[in-house]
């Protein structure tokens, strides 16, 4: 069942390409991933990550215009598929519907 | 480019390297912007090193490239095509394949041998099979304020502890060194040597018994187990459990017979008796039996565990030491555990049972080994290279129809490995004729290794002729692999044929460098060596033969050969000096604390007027029979130095007393001038003579005609007297050649590959001159045409070479004197100095051989018809 499932990690940098629309490739990705949850993203990680998340058909990637900067190398920029989307909201819904069922939820007490 | 600073290069070829090109471009991107990040907050050595150690972070499954099987698969299907084009080269320059071919396999004979030999030693007492856990305990006897000791024996009661008190060993077991005489069964008589050994022999070795209890054979005092070999020889058979020999007045009783030991075993013996035997003997000759310090004639091996380590067994040990050491006065005793691999290859201890290889030996052996193989490596790699024009137009034609670089390259080197294959059939052959001499050049060599052939050695000898064929063919081949094909069939002679001529220079250079070296070194050693066999030791040599007497009383056969008239003189001696062995005793004269361990000998009245001994001052010592006990001394100009007796003077020192430990007194009745008792490495020490009219070598003074005769003679008397053991008689001068045999053994071997070295060298330097005067020859023709002569085209052609030779002897000839000056020689004291035509002669020689090689080539060249060669344009 390997198309469908989200890893955590997985669920977070596919949630960060959509994020970023058009800007979407690996250094930016790392970058906003470190913004966000305030933990230093190697791109050895985010780099594994999404080469799995392409093999899973979750994003798609292609490669951008050389320019000048990055040693003339392209970026290789990705997008959500409509798998990807799908296993998003999905991964949202699965929550949402635990969140719901729980009886009361102290938070002030318990973090 | 930019001067902007950039990621490491070979970080970037890697990555392309090992990297699928899809994910190679923007993976470099990615980590060009951390680098430059990098650069900016922490400076550039620190963004280079971030950029290395990510790119070895991406070495993962999903981005290694998949291994390309395709190009595998070509490379197979061109191998006929490969092989064929080799071929055809190979027969085409038929001078050039057969100097690499001879080269490669002279040079691979050697190693053939190299390899045998250390193959043997490494597996020396393989056939133990608890051999990684079996360790010999060794002592290491420190006399304060001199060096210290370090002997493969041990004491008697050191092996007791560690086998009564020690926890975490598995089994201990005592030997003896030392047991031996005549055996004795019926009418046979056998001298035989062995080893006394406890109960647990068995347990810690694996010497398989034919016959007996392996448990209990060794256990009652007066038992003895024999290898087949000496039952054989003793009952001409190997049922013989139960019966029994004697030795002397001693019955044993046989309670095993083992197989054979093995030839690489460094415990070796005839017979091995009960451990029990001994201790009922309790010999007292040297010293107690049960002391601490008397740590000559035993040996514990021990037997750990499993997974238990060698740092409990140190500590226990060095616990032990510290305990019993305070019996101990002026001198301290430290035990180490030496692993079983160990003891052969290892340094060389005192009283070391079995052969002994010093590790650096080895190490030199085969560095030399090894620079002759590189040599004829060497040769391949140039003559291949400057020969490449001709393959150059084959390989752009191989490129341009679709082979990549890989393919050339694997091409290249297959050819080198088989031409390399091709030559070791020869060398093997070569080997087997080697193999003879090496091991005829010296008994000792016998005993070490049997240098015989197994299917592992076998291998070993292929995989050393891959190896060779790989590093004489990979230069060339890369030469070849990045040919551009376009370039070569447009015009062929654009290749850079010269470009690499500072390559080839450069490992003509070496290989001569290295040849000189070697003969230098050779003819030096050589002479050093003929100076110690003919040294002045200050006494004479010439005509006298020594006798062991085997045990048997001297007077009797002393009589007898008296009778003989050309025996001028005879003497005897406890020990024949100057072959090595020495033996002290310790001694002072009127302190009492100042002792000395000083070497002696024990002589007759006659031995020093036999030996032409010069006495300084005094007399020589005055005949007295067995009972009486003498107390006259006889020393060297050392002693009375050494102690200051009479102020140094010898005739001041005659009628002074120095005294023995055990307290008795001795009167110097003369000083004698000291003399060389030790090979001529050594200094000259102190050393008395004591007077003792029986001891176990006579000394013949020998003045005849007719040597045949006298020997005839001398034998006869001696099968008279002793039916059993045959006669051991040498000649002094003899027995100190046998002394320095080491040398001899050592100059001869590298005398040796001295020859291979200057000779492959030779091949090589021949195959270049020739391929030079060939590439050369349109340009002495028209330097002919011009008006040249023959001389000048001879001088024109060959400067070059011999300004490489003469480069290689400004290398080499220091380097050899600094060697022996600064490093050889200082080792010993009584050396010969260098001489200036020993240096060069070695140059000179192989100076000649070059010139007349590179003189017969170019003067053929400069002799051709201009005519002839031009025009053929």
């Amino acid at each position: 069942m390997k198309g469908t499932n989200l890893g955590e990690f997985e669920e977070l940098v596919l949630l960060t390409i959509a994020a970023l629309a058009s800007e979407a490739y690996s250094v930016a990705i790392c970058d906003e991933l470190e913004k966000h949850t305030g933990r230093a993203a190697k791109l050895g990680v985010v780099h594994a990550v999404l080469n799995r998340l392409e093999e899973k058909g979750l994003a798609k990637s292609f490669l951008g215009e050389a320019t000048s900067a990055r040693g003339g190398k392209r970026k290789r920029y990705y997008e959500v598929t409509q798998a990807g989307k799908m296993a998003l909201v999905n991964a949202r819904e699965i929550r949402e519907g635990l969140w719901r069922i729980i009886p009361e939820l102290n938070l002030g007490g318990a973090v | 480019m930019s001067t902007a600073p950039t990621p490491p290069r070979n970080a970037q070829r890697l990555l392309e390297w090992y990297c699928r090109p899809e994910l190679a471009e923007d993976l470099q991107g990615d980590l060009y912007e951390f680098f430059e990040r990098n650069l900016q907050r922490r400076g550039l050595r620190y963004a280079r090193f971030i950029y290395w150690i990510d790119v070895l972070k991406f070495i993962r499954l999903y981005t290694l490239r998949v291994p390309n099987f395709y190009s595998f698969f070509t490379y197979t299907i061109m191998f006929n095509s490969y092989f064929k084009t080799s071929r055809r080269s190979l027969v085409r320059n038929k001078l050039f394949s057969a100097i690499n071919i001879i080269g490669l396999s002279i040079s691979m004979s050697v190693g053939l041998l190299m390899i045998s030999f250390l193959s043997d030693l490494l597996s020396y007492d393989d056939f133990h099979e608890k051999k990684n856990r079996i360790y010999r305990i060794n002592t290491s006897l420190q006399p304060t304020g001199q060096p210290s000791i370090e002997l493969a024996s041990g004491s008697v009661l050191a092996g007791k502890k560690i086998q009564e008190t020690f926890p975490n060993v598995e089994q201990v077991t005592l030997l003896r060194r030392g047991f031996g005489g005549d055996a004795k069964v019926n009418e046979t008589t056998l001298p035989l040597g062995g080893l006394w050994a406890d109960a647990s022999f068995f347990k810690v070795f694996t010497f398989p018994l034919l016959s007996g209890n392996p448990a209990t054979a060794l256990k009652n005092p007066y038992t003895i187990v024999l290898p087949e070999k000496t039952a054989q020889k003793l009952f001409g058979d190997t049922d013989v459990l139960g019966k029994s020999i004697r030795f002397d007045t001693t019955e044993y009783t046989i309670t095993g017979v083992m197989k054979d030991i093995p030839k690489l075993s460094h415990l070796r013996f005839d017979a091995l008796v009960s451990f029990a035997s001994i201790e009922l003997q309790k010999p007292d000759f040297d010293g107690g039996f049960m002391n601490w310090g008397n740590v000559f004639s035993n040996y514990t091996y021990v037997l750990l565990p499993e997974n238990s380590s060698l740092k409990t067994l140190q500590a226990n040990l060095d616990k032990l030491c510290l305990s019993e050491n305070k019996q101990l006065k002026n001198q301290q005793i430290q035990l180490n555990p030496q692993s079983l691999n160990g003891i052969t290859i290892g340094n060389r201890l005192e009283n070391a049972s079995g052969p002994t290889m010093n590790q650096i030996t080895i190490w030199i052996l085969a560095g030399l080994v090894l620079v002759v193989i590189l040599s004829a490596c060497f040769n391949y790699t140039n003559l291949s290279i400057a020969r490449s024009l001709r393959r150059a137009r084959e390989v752009g034609v191989r490129k341009i129809v679709g082979a990549f670089k890989e393919h050339v390259l694997l091409q290249f080197i297959t050819e080198s490995v088989l031409i390399s294959l091709m030559a070791l059939l020869l060398a093997f052959v070569l080997f087997l004729v080697l193999r003879a001499q090496f091991l005829g050049l010296a008994p000792q060599l016998t005993e070490l290794v049997s240098l015989e052939l197994s299917p592992k050695i076998i291998l070993y000898f292929v995989g050393l002729s891959a190896l060779v064929g790989i590093a004489a063919g990979f230069l060339p081949a890369l030469f070849f692999a990045r040919i551009k094909a376009i370039q070569v069939l447009k015009d062929a002679s654009s290749v850079p044929l010269f470009r690499r001529v500072n390559l080839r220079k450069a490992l003509i250079v070496v290989q001569y460098t290295f040849s000189l070296i070697f003969i230098t070194t050779t003819i030096l050693g050589y002479n050093q060596y003929k100076h110690f066999i003919v040294f002045n030791l200050g006494f004479s040599t010439e005509n006298i033969l020594n006798i062991n007497l085997k045990g048997n009383k001297s007077e009797i056969l002393r009589k007898e050969l008296a009778e003989i008239p050309s025996l001028t003189d005879i003497s005897t001696s406890r020990l024949v000096t100057s072959l090595g062995s020495v033996y002290g005793t310790m001694i002072k004269y009127q302190q009492p604390d100042d002792s000395s361990n000083i070497a002696q000998n024990y002589v007759d009245e006659r031995y020093l007027p036999l030996h032409g001994h010069q006495l300084l001052a005094g007399q020589h010592f005055t005949p007295r029979a067995k009972s009486e006990e003498s107390s006259e001394v006889i020393v060297n100009e050392q002693v009375i130095k050494r102690f200051n007796i009479g102020g140094g003077h010898p005739t001041k020192a005659i009628g002074e007393q120095i005294k023995t430990l055990d307290g008795k007194k001795f009167t110097i009745i003369a000083v004698v001038k000291d003399f060389h008792y030790r090979t001529v490495e050594h200094r000259i020490e102190p050393f008395v003579f004591f007077y003792s009219p029986n001891e176990g070598n006579l000394n013949l003074k020998i003045n005849s005609k007719d040597l045949p005769a006298t020997m005839a003679q001398i034998e006869a008397v001696w099968k008279r007297i002793d039916k059993v053991h045959p006669l051991d008689a040498r000649f002094y001068d003899d027995q100190i050649e046998e002394a320095y045999r080491q040398f001899s053994v050592i100059v001869k071997v590298i005398g040796f590959l001295a020859f291979l070295a200057v000779c492959i060298a030779s091949l090589g330097l021949f195959g270049m001159v020739v391929f030079t005067t060939e590439t050369k020859l349109k340009e002495i023709s028209i330097r002919k045409v011009l008006g040249a002569n023959e001389p000048s085209l001879v001088y024109f052609l060959s400067k070059g070479f011999l300004g490489l030779l003469v480069l290689s002897a400004a290398i080499a000839l220091p380097s050899t004197y600094l060697l022996f000056d600064k490093l050889v020689l200082t080792q010993f004291t009584y050396h010969q100095p260098i001489h200036f035509w020993e240096l060069t002669v070695g140059f000179w020689s192989v100076l000649a051989l070059a010139v007349v090689l590179i003189g017969s080539q170019t003067l053929k060249a400069a002799r051709t018809n201009p005519a002839n060669v031009l025009k053929n344009e």
